[in-house]
């Protein structure tokens, strides 16, 4: 082994700790990096493997009742590749030993074809996770989706009831299964609904005989002949969807369909998107805040490297190595140190990667989730790290060739100190000497103070982007759930029915308030623009429907005008004053151009608000709702909700406690896990800075610290000297990392604001207050580890030499 | 060595006594004798000069008799105090309370003045005198606020003399003081420890590979390894002025 090789083994050695820090950091910034980008490839992979293999359709759309001798006609679209029609129907589910009445999807499927012909389904294709495919021509057995079954604990061979056209029908489950159209399960909101809410496959002939849909399909899902082409399983926006969107809908017309729509409006898919989408945002930020502050600490080490060895530099120069070799010593110092980091960085990488997905196994529903972990993302965070590693070392480099041999070999001079900005400006004569030393130290490297106070200030930033999201979700909760949603109980009808269904149901047990509303089907177009979206009428001083919008509080919609959430009024390129018109798809399926009242910042829909009356005279209905919302006696609610069963024509019930606890306790552990994590990497982080910034003052004044030990001056006192300038340090870090934390947060929320919902930035006190802790105990932790080695300062061996 | 010769004179009590000190640094396999029992007397208000090549353990005992390392064996008495045995908080306080030091390279602190040097001892010492009477009598009175890197060597090493008697200690330890410094200025500082030992009456002993300093002495120690390879008493005391090095 070459002596420079030697001394770069022995140099590891003697600042392994350092060495280790460093790395650490570097593997959090890789680690990070390497989950969220396996996490969104693994994502996007299965996705599309899932998607393929199953056949997802590309465009769907639904009718009130369409004839079967359409699908010949639709098939002829041009571009359209393979149709498939069926019997849908939203139907109100009973479980023995649940009072609360649930949603059931019921989908019609063939049973026969694809049992006896053993016939591959044309789209949609279930997988069978448990169980058995229901018997042809058995009316009563079913499938029902793997979570359902899941999480209410059904066994095969349980039996469930549902209300199929006004009769109760017992229902035998035979088997689970998963669809690609419901890899996120959900009545329509962002909010998981796993519990209240299963899909049921049934005999298609069935289906249709308890709905006189024979011959008859009322739900429509096409594939599309281009479809592969196109990018991430998008159809949003390009012509092809456009062009057979607008056909289908031509066809269905008559049939009164409530409009066409690609994938991008599916909401599973729509749900999916916006969580891969979020991944790989936070796979971009928070991996580089680590890489910069990893950077910053090698920087900072090599150098003090350089200043150490200066004399053993101009040696080996004496000796005839030239600047190349001695810059390349240096740069293999930097290399070891990275590529430790890169190693680790993998090794986290791909556990975290693997936690991560599985925890999304939670909302997510694919037969198989692949993980992958790609080369090239591999590739890209190592050389990023490694890049950042030089980057940092190269400065020093250039210091160290730049060195003249003779000067090098010369101590340095005492370094120049000047009287404290403070003193000069005569305000001096405050501090003792002691406070003085850390006040000029700060002063005279204002440079590497201020890299000190950005390393903390970053991790402090870092657990508060980990750590807000709880403050944020429950304020969103807050918002949208108790401020614009306050009733307990919210009804969906299957059809529109009378306005007086306010009387029935206020005479049900325990109903203190009822509260009416209509929401109808629309798409909206303004100039070449159109957006698909429900169209709520809201009666005059609703209080159990609100429109919330986050910046000026709640809204009402204006007589004979429409009020957009602002996302709707952006997609359409509309603002006050504006006009647009609504297609409705209900009724006559009228049309009609309403004036643009206003737009409302809300945090979630995507709502077109108007008074209840004017949208039943544009649909040309009488005085009709679709939606009621109660209050209710905590008291009587299970009462209430026992009547509910038999209450014909509701077919959504949705007891809002109930879904925000499901919320909670999933979206808490997987807020715990992510803040958890976060605030490890940021203690690694504030660990790495002040440590090593520690270890590098100790090195530079081991001399004076000594010489003060001499004088007199006990451990304590001398601590206090080097310590203190980190204290302050870390002081100064805090607030500047509040600020940081602030802006970074504000980043990340900007950056994941998807269609369905925002999350609002909230950052409560307690999240600032637990960030400022995590740095303390970081440094505090830091400080004894090298308030030991102060202790243990070797004052005689110190005080021979010269630096 | 007879016992006459290592006593001091029976007028002043003995500041410092030490017998049968011996320093062993274990270097892995090896033993490095620093010290090999050295028994030693120092009236309070002497002038010694030790004189030895290098190597031969003169730091090592001056650490030692300033409470800054420890011997192996051998025993050290500082007037009533026993310096062997003591811990690490009575070295701190014994350094503190009673010894001022003296370096070859001053130690300075770089981000202090003059006068917060000096100030630095007499801010943890129970009756200093003020910094500025300190820098007065090392002939610094003028530069008070300048930082060490304003000032020449001769003149950091004043101000390190300065801040070592600021505390009024009963003992001035100095090793290699000139050792870093030019003729003339060499002299300049002699003169100070010297002036400090007649007037304060500080006791001071003093290391060198200067021979010639030894007339300055009143008793010259001559060190080889790790011995007391002799002592000499000076029938008159030279001033710095009068040598010749
Ligand atoms: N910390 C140490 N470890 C090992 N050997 C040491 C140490 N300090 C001094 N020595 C050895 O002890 C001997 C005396 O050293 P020192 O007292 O510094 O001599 P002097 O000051 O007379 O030049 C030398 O041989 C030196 O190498
Ligand atoms: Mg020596």
């Amino acid at each position: 082994m070459k002596a420079l090789d030697r001394k770069l083994l022995r140099d590891l050695w003697t600042i392994k700790t350092q060495v280790v820090s460093i790395a650490l950091v570097i593997a959090c910034g890789i680690g990070g990096f390497l989950a969220s980008m396996s996490t969104h490839e693994s994502l996007l992979l299965t996705r599309g493997q899932y998607y393929d293999a199953a056949r997802f359709p590309h465009v769907f759309a639904e009718a009130r009742r369409a004839p079967d001798f359409l699908a010949a006609r639709i098939a002829d679209i041009p571009g359209v590749s393979a149709v498939q029609t069926r019997v849908v129907r939203d139907v109100q589910l009973d479980v023995p030993g649940v009072v609360q009445p649930m949603t059931a999807r019921v989908i019609g499927i063939p049973v026969a074809a694809i049992v006896d012909a053993a016939l591959p389904q044309a789209m949609n294709r279930l997988s069978l996770k448990t169980g058995r495919w229901p018997a042809p021509g058995a009316a009563g057995e079913v499938l029902v989706n793997n979570r359902f079954a899941e999480v209410r604990k059904l066994a095969l061979g349980s039996e469930i009831r549902v209300l199929l056209n006004g009769k109760r029908e017992r229902l035998t489950i035979v088997g689970t299964a998963l669809s690609p159209e419901f890899i996120f399960v959900t009545r329509g909101g962002a909010l998981p609904d796993d519990e209240w809410f299963a899909v049921i496959w049934m005999d298609a002939g069935a289906l249709a005989a308890a709905y006189n849909m024979e011959g008859a399909f009322n739900s429509v899902a096409l594939r599309l002949a281009d479809g592969s082409r196109v990018r991430d399983g998008e159809t949003a926006g390009d012509a092809t969807t456009a062009a057979v969107v607008a056909e289908l809908d031509r066809l269905l017309e008559p049939y009164g369909t409530r409009g066409g729509y690609g994938r991008a409006e599916q909401i599973s898919h729509k749900v999916l998107s916006q969580e891969i989408e979020q991944q790989r945002v936070m796979g971009t930020i928070l991996p580089a805040v680590f890489l910069l502050v990893a950077a910053f600490i090698l920087n900072v080490v090599l150098h003090r490297q350089v200043n150490a060895q200066r004399g053993e530099i101009a040696a080996f120069k004496a000796l005839g190595y030239d600047d190349l070799a001695i810059g390349f010593h240096y740069l293999k110092l930097a290399s070891v140190v990275v590529a430790m980091g890169i190693l680790m960085g993998i090794g986290l990488g791909d556990w975290l990667g693997r936690t991560i997905t599985g925890l999304y196994t939670e909302f997510f529903r694919f037969p198989t989730l692949n993980y992958v972990l790609s080369p090239w993302v591999v590739a890209a965070g190592s050389l990023v790290a490694l890049l950042a590693g030089f980057g940092g070392t190269l400065a020093a480099i250039r210091g160290v060739v730049a060195l003249k041999p003779a000067e090098a070999l010369r101590p340095p001079a005492p370094a120049e100190f000047r009287p404290l900005l403070l003193e000069r400006l005569g305000l001096g004569r405050l501090a003792t000497p002691s406070q003085r030393m850390i006040l000029r130290n700060i002063e005279r490297r204002p440079g590497r103070a201020a890299m000190t106070v950005a390393g903390i200030a970053g991790s402090v930033a870092i657990v508060i982007s980990g750590t807000f999201w709880t403050d944020a979700v429950n304020h969103f909760i807050d918002i949208q759930f108790h401020v614009a949603q306050p009733a307990a109980v919210y009804l969906g009808f299957a059809e529109p029915v009378p306005e007086s269904v306010r009387f029935d149901l206020s005479r049900l047990p325990g109903v203190r308030q009822v509260e009416t509303s209509r929401t109808v089907g629309a798409r909206l177009r303004a100039g070449h623009r159109s957006y698909r979206a429900g169209v709520t009428g809201l009666a005059e001083g609703a209080q159990l429907q609100r429109i919330i919008d986050v910046d000026t509080g709640q809204a009402a919609p204006a007589p004979d005008a429409v009020l957009l959430t602002t996302r709707v009024a952006r997609r359409l390129g509309v603002g006050p004053g504006d006009t647009v018109t609504l297609e409705l798809m209900e009724g006559r399926r009228a049309q009609a151009t309403l004036r643009v009242a206003g737009t409302v910042h809300e945090l979630a829909g995507m709502n077109a608000w108007m008074r209840l009356a004017d949208l039943n005279r544009i649909v040309g209905d009488g005085p009709v709702v679709s939606t009621a919302a109660l209050v209710v006696d905590r008291a009587d609610q299970d009462a209430l909700l026992t009547r509910l069963k038999d209450v014909p024509g509701v077919a959504t019930v949705i007891v809002k406690s109930t879904l925000l606890d499901t919320f909670r306790s999933t979206t808490a552990r997987n807020l715990l896990f992510y803040t958890g994590v976060l605030t490890i990497f940021a203690a690694i982080i504030a660990v790495g800075v002040v440590y090593n910034n520690a270890r590098i003052q100790l090195a530079e004044r081991a001399w004076e610290l000594a010489s003060l030990r001499v004088l007199g001056m006990t451990r304590g006192e001398v601590s206090v000297l080097l310590l203190g300038e980190l204290a302050m340090e870390i002081l100064l870090a805090i607030p500047a990392g509040f600020v940081a934390g602030y802006y970074l947060s504000l980043l990340i929320v900007t950056l994941t604001h998807g269609e369905a919902f925002e999350i609002p930035l909230v950052i409560l006190p307690p999240t600032y207050l637990y960030a400022g802790a995590t740095v303390v105990i970081a440094g505090v932790v830091s400080a004894l580890i090298v308030r030991n080695r102060i202790d243990n300062l070797d004052l005689v061996s110190v005080l021979k030499t010269r630096e | 060595m007879s016992e006459a010769t290592t006593t001091a004179p029976a007028a002043a009590p003995p500041i410092f006594v030490a017998r049968g000190l011996t320093k062993i640094y274990r270097m892995g396999e090896v033993d490095v004798h620093a010290l090999r029992g050295v028994d030693l007397d120092v009236a309070a208000g002497e002038f010694i000069v030790l004189l030895g090549p290098s190597g031969s353990g003169k730091s090592t005992l001056l650490n030692i008799l300033g409470g800054l390392d420890v011997p192996t064996a051998g025993e050290v008495r500082f007037l009533d105090h026993t310096l062997t045995g003591a811990t690490e908080a009575e070295l701190t306080r014994y350094r503190r309370e009673h010894v001022g030091f003296v370096f070859q390279f001053y130690n300075l602190i770089p981000s202090l003045t003059t006068r917060e040097n000096v100030a630095l001892v007499t801010d943890i010492s129970e009756h200093p005198m003020a910094p500025e009477e300190a820098l007065e009598w090392v002939g610094l009175g003028e530069r008070l606020d300048h930082f060490p890197s304003q000032l020449s060597g001769g003149e950091q090493q004043r101000v390190a003399i300065a801040r070592a008697i600021a505390k009024r200690p009963q003992v001035l330890l100095c090793d290699e003081p000139t050792g870093a410094l030019d003729y003339e200025t060499g002299k300049l500082v002699l003169d100070v420890i010297a002036r400090i030992n007649a007037e304060l009456g500080t006791t001071a002993i003093v290391i060198t590979h200067n021979a010639a300093i030894a007339g300055m002495a009143d008793r010259v120690w001559r060190f080889a390894n790790g011995r007391m390879a002799g002592i000499e008493r000076n029938p008159r005391k030279l001033s710095a002025s009068e040598l010749s090095w």
